[in-house]
């Protein structure tokens, strides 16, 4: 090594460098370099987004909003889609919201230095990295089949908590962090406790940090896939949970194959209906129904709507949508994606295109916050 | 007497709180436990039916198959092979953004190309995916004749578009966290700009450098969606990008898609899988975490 050394060290000295010139003219292009690498990630969300439009646009109607999943692409919509996605949501946010705060609240002002809670700081920062669909697992084996709570609303809700709880927590820690000291010994000083301290002054100060976390957390349980699959949130739900209030409803899920298209046309079903409502049959035809009647109904045959607004409304209570069956907006989304006619395609854009702006428009709010956030507070 | 009263009433609260605070935030540990749990005692059933030797060395994986074989050689081809193409994408393209950023650009251009890449990151997955096999797989097609509807080079080079934010933005705060006399004293030997950044500050900032391409690799790993519906969920040997095949997590969800019939061996595949998965994202977490942690202490 040393004799290679002694030979290069002169030669290191000796050799032309390269002009003034050509090198400030390789600093220039870099930047050039860098633009490129820098429109390439920006171009993809042009590309992604002129795809979805190009693709979908035209099937963003009001209808397509307000229609069930159907077997019959002209008429199909993501009712049940947005709906389950809203509900899901607004149960996650219930669950994470409140046991992230806490918790970052905790690792910041109160936890002592010692092995338990380096084991939380360790347990949180892993948990950010495990991939999405070992908490699908994990829903499935602890609370599909140990707890009982099913394939339901909650089960789905629990899970996407869990995963943005370390968002959550890693936000509300950052936002806590940034509170100044002297507010904290101000408080203190004039006699409040620990928690008065942190209740009345340093969370409301952190509260703008700690929105952009959750904003952010929110719209990646909006966005996720994976571990609804795993517990099984249903690709083809022509109910809303809302309108389904302890109803013995039409059980033909069954014999629907995957795409909602009947297994056997011929063979038939006599069932109960409970709520006035009109049936679809296989063949896209309408039926009206009354309650309290039984009919024989095709395989195939599906509810589309088992009450209506006003008994939605007048049965409404949380436990009834806490364990209904759903479907989400990705899973509608991706459902539609794995099929092979051009029609089923143009929904799945249609579709993405609704996912796409939610979840942009969040993390741009997201963004926005953050940003007057650094510069709008200076200590 | 009421003051005395009200104190412990206060004194009583405090303790609760802080007692309330303590469980959400130890829950995290129960969570963690419970994942280890829930995989480790189903993929135990598993290896109790199937044996570890078999698991590792046979090169078939057909669990859905009369005559079932349960080798995760596929599955581990399949994830190696689309995590490669990402890298392959995201790594020159994050270290240019990140280099630019930090070295070139003023604080006006990084803070707003900073959060829009950022955007990014959020696109949901299902998006990337009917991204992957309605726009690129067509236009790789046009390059690459013969490239079949369903391939893994497709899903990895989105996949490594939506990893470029993470690694460009953990690359650039490692950069700029190299201390300001470093670049002034290669300025002053007469540097450009370019040369501090490729002699002076990248290597300084190398091990934080690596703990960002390795976070973007364990997302890549775990990476669900993209693969599922641009990939072909086609498990076997992967030897070129161009060809059909499942990931570890694309296996996964093909087995949730069907009617799974809980405790069936079928079922505990997925966890046994899952182990596997859980086990090489813990540790290139840990690692990309170690070497972070090392980058902050060495500065």
């Amino acid at each position: 090594m040393a004799a290679v050394d002694t030979v290069e060290t002169p030669r290191d000295i000796t050799a032309h460098p390269p002009g003034l010139g050509v090198r400030r003219f390789k600093d220039a292009s870099f930047i050039v370099w860098g633009l490129i690498a820098t429109f390439i990630g920006l171009g993809t969300l042009v590309a992604l987004v002129g795809e979805l439009v190009h693709d979908g646009g035209h099937r963003l109607t009001a209808a397509f909003f307000m229609s069930f999943p159907s077997s019959d692409p002209a008429q199909a919509g993501i009712l049940s889609a947005w709906v389950g996605s809203i509900l899901v949501i607004v149960t996650t946010a219930f669950i994470a919201i409140p046991i992230g705060v806490l918790a970052g609240v905790y690792l910041e002002e109160y936890a002592p230095k010692n092995p338990i809670t380096s084991a939380i700081e360790i347990a949180v920062n892993n948990l950010a990295g495990v991939p999405s669909i070992i908490f699908g697992l994990l829903a499935v084996g602890l609370f599909v089949q140990m707890f009982g709570l099913g394939q339901s609303i909650l089960t789905a809700g629990i899970t996407l908590s869990l995963l943005i709880l370390p968002v959550v927590i890693v936000a509300t820690r950052e936002a806590v962090r940034g509170v100044p000291q002297e507010i904290r010994h101000a408080a203190l000083a004039v006699g409040a406790t620990k928690w008065q301290t942190t209740h009345h002054h340093v969370l409301p100060y952190a509260l703008p940090g700690v929105v952009t976390g959750v904003i952010i957390g929110i719209s990646r349980a909006i966005g996720e896939t994976a571990p609804l699959i795993m517990i099984g949130g249903l690709t083809f739900v022509a109910f809303l949970p809302i309108t389904r209030p302890g109803d013995a409803v039409f059980e033909t899920i069954g014999v629907l194959d995957e795409y909602g298209a009947a297994v056997d046309p011929a063979a038939v079903e006599t069932v109960r209906i409970d709520h006035d409502g009109v049936v679809v049959l296989p063949d896209f035809t309408e039926m009206p129904v009354e309650a309290g009647q039984t009919y024989e109904l095709p395989h195939g045959s599906t509810v589309q709507s088992v009450a209506t607004w006003g008994d939605a409304i007048a049965s409404w209570s949380p436990t009834n949508w806490l364990g209904s069956e759903f479907t989400v907006m990705p899973i509608q989304m991706f459902n539609w994606t794995s099929r092979p006619q051009a029609e089923f395609l143009e929904l799945a854009a249609a579709a993405g295109i609704v996912l796409l702006g939610i979840t942009l428009l969040l993390n741009g709010t997201a963004i926005w916050l953050r940003y007057r956030l650094r510069k709008s507070i200076k200590w | 007497m009421e003051r005395d009263f009200t104190r412990q009433r206060v004194r009583v609260s405090e303790r609760v709180m802080e007692g309330l605070l303590f469980v959400a935030a130890a829950l995290a540990i129960a969570i963690v436990g419970g994942i280890l749990y829930v995989v480790i005692s189903e993929a135990a059933k598993f290896f109790a039916q199937v044996s570890f030797i078999e698991f590792v060395t046979e090169t078939r994986w057909t669990p859905l198959f009369d005559d079932p074989h349960y080798g995760i050689a596929p599955l581990l081809t399949g994830t190696f092979m689309s995590t490669l193409v990402a890298l392959a994408v995201a790594v020159p393209l994050g270290l240019l953004v990140a280099i630019y950023l930090s070295e070139f650009a003023g604080p006006r251009t990084r803070e707003t190309i900073k959060p829009t890449l950022e955007l990014l990151a959020g696109v949901p997955t299902v998006v990337y995916g009917y991204f992957a096999l309605l726009f690129v797989t067509p236009l790789l097609q046009r390059v690459i004749p013969g490239l079949p509807g369903f391939n893994l080079l497709s899903a990895g080079v989105v996949m490594g578009l939506m990893i470029i934010p993470y690694i460009a933005s953990l690359s650039e705060d490692a950069m700029r966290a190299v201390p300001r006399s470093l670049r002034e004293g290669s300025f002053a030997m007469g540097a450009t700009r370019l040369e501090t950044a490729f002699r002076v500050v990248f290597p300084a900032a190398i091990s934080g450098v690596v703990g960002a391409i390795i976070l973007g690799m364990s997302r890549a790993v775990g990476e669900t969606m993209i693969v599922v519906i641009a990939g072909g969920q086609l498990p076997q040997i992967v030897t070129s990008p161009t060809m059909q095949g499942a990931t570890v997590t694309a296996f996964i969800a093909q087995v949730a898609l069907g009617d799974i019939a809980f405790g069936t061996l079928e079922y505990q595949s997925i966890f046994a899988a899952g182990l596997a998965l859980l086990f090489f994202t813990l540790v290139f977490n840990f690692i990309a975490f170690a070497l972070q942690r090392r980058f902050r202490e060495s500065y």
